[in-house]
């Protein structure tokens, strides 16, 4: 049941906007919203994260066979490869989306989605459609970024820690280093960015009831995006890399 | 002119309207009346097409509404204008751009021109020195008087009120209701107000039609209610001017 009416919502959000600077306009607020507001809370995350991974690599590394640069290069590849795009996705989820699915729930039971179809304008495409695209705009960016924090947060801490020294740090982390792994994560990151921002504006846009109901939408969209974002983890996973 | 024929509407097993018709005329308010759960709101949503009809047809100036396409209907849409019960303003717009809205949506109205309607519609609302205020910063006569001024941004040919009463205290209701009653006889507007406002009945009604179980029951003047033998309508009447007369007491 929801797949079909997930799929007719999507029909009716990939319509031709009413008015292109109206549109644009509502691209750029939903950027600064889903985007730029997220910006701490991504750099704080993949900072620690990117410490975590250098000191658990380390202490993996104990065998004097193994070079001490493959803390940098571990680090490296668990950053790009996975915690950046899968990880910073996941929060993104949960921080986005409940927010998403709330936001136009409200719209719904206020009767304000109501007030935009009565005026003739597709509610669907004017509410969730510019957060599609600002969503899959800048969620690559976010997920760059998440990159170079994680793997900077593995530098300061490793040194700190004295687990590693810069120069082995900064060597693993160039040591055959693959472009077409960052180019798999950004694939992954504008999948998961249109997954958490369709899958919690359609469970918002059938909202039915009060405020218990908006409330409901949200932890399902979130859930749903959630557990969507691992699936589809798992499937591009193996189409790109196996 | 608003015209709907035999107009029928289901929910599973429940028949809500059992074929309604009516006739709204411009420039008059026709007030559909009658008690909770007997189907006013499903007539409203069904005649601006929120809701399908499962029979009959609406018609909007001999136009046949219930056979449209999409894009048909939404230049009909155009020429409505809505005011909802919880006046339904945009949250995150102040009250300068939510009466704007359908302004910059469909019009080519340079921005010094929208401005210029819009207060032109807030001052026609007897709103001044408010365009900066968000809906939760304004109460909730107000709001409903910025969902009026918004409903005519567009110069509106037909006008639709949810229950435009409630939640206001009665003095805030009467000047609701005068308004939407020089609004519809100003601009020559076809309005529908749903309501069982008493008040309303007296103030603005042009033509009252009784809704009971689905069912046009009633329809008359808003002089001639208080004299009808109609048990339904009278028990109706009667109980709201008992319920007025206690409020007095």
């Amino acid at each position: 049941m929801h797949i079909g009416r997930y799929y007719t919502l999507m029909l009716q959000v990939f319509s031709k906007p009413e008015k292109g600077p109206v549109f644009r306009k509502r691209i750029f607020e939903e950027i600064e919203i889903l985007g730029i507001n997220s910006l701490p809370i991504v750099v704080i995350i993949s900072f620690f994260m990117g410490a975590v991974i250098t000191i658990q690599a380390a202490f993996g590394f104990e065998s004097p066979w193994i070079p001490l640069y493959a803390v940098g290069v571990t680090t490296r590849d668990s950053v790009i490869l996975e915690f950046a795009p899968t990880l910073v996705s996941l929060i993104l989820a949960g921080k986005v989306g409940s927010s998403i699915a709330s936001e136009i729930g409200t719209m719904r039971v206020s009767e304000q989605i109501d007030a935009l179809e009565i005026m003739g304008v597709n509610s669907a495409t004017h509410l969730i459609l510019p957060k599609i695209i600002a969503s899959v705009f800048i969620n690559p960016f976010l997920i760059v970024l998440s990159m170079f924090t994680g793997i900077m947060g593995g530098l300061v801490f490793g040194i700190l820690t004295g687990v590693v020294t810069p120069f082995e740090y900064l060597y693993g982390i160039q040591y055959d280093f693959k472009l077409y792994n960052v180019i798999y994560s950004l694939i992954k990151t504008v999948a998961f960015a249109f997954i958490i921002s369709s899958v919690p504006a359609y469970h918002g846009y059938y909202t039915k009831g009060g405020a218990l109901e908006v409330g409901r939408s949200s932890t399902t969209g979130v859930v749903y995006s959630s557990l969507l974002i691992l699936l589809f983890n798992f499937i591009l996973t193996q189409l790109l890399l196996a | 002119m608003i015209e709907t024929k035999n107009i029928t509407k289901s929910f599973g097993e429940k028949q809500v309207m059992k074929g309604i018709s009516l006739v709204a005329e411009p420039g008059k308010t026709t007030l559909v009346i009658g008690g909770s759960g007997h189907g006013k709101t499903v007539l409203m949503k069904s005649i601006v097409g929120l809701e399908e009809v499962d029979g009959g047809a609406i018609f909007y100036d001999g136009r046949n509404f219930s056979v449209m396409k999409h894009r048909e209907r939404k230049a009909i849409r155009q020429e409505m204008g809505m005011l909802f019960q919880g006046s339904a303003l945009f949250d995150s717009l102040n009250v300068e751009e939510n009466v704007a809205f359908p302004l910059s949506i469909f019009s080519d109205k340079s921005e010094e021109e929208k401005l210029d309607r819009v207060n032109f519609c807030l001052k026609r609302v007897n709103l001044e020195n408010v365009n900066k205020l968000y809906p939760s910063e304004i109460s909730g006569g107000m709001k409903k008087r910025v969902g009026i001024a918004r409903a005519i941004a567009m110069s509106p040919k037909y006008l639709f009120c949810d229950e435009p009463n409630s939640g206001l205290d009665p003095l805030t209701s009467l000047v609701i209701d005068e308004l939407i009653k020089e609004i519809t006889q100003e601009f020559n507007i076809t309005t529908i107000v749903n309501t069982h406002d008493m008040n309303s009945v007296m103030t603005i009604g042009d033509k009252v039609i009784f809704i009971y179980k689905g069912q046009k029951w009633w329809e008359g003047s808003s002089k001639n209610i208080l004299q009808t033998d109609n048990k339904e309508v009278s028990e109706f009447v009667g109980t709201a001017k008992m319920l007025k007369q206690l409020q007095k007491s």
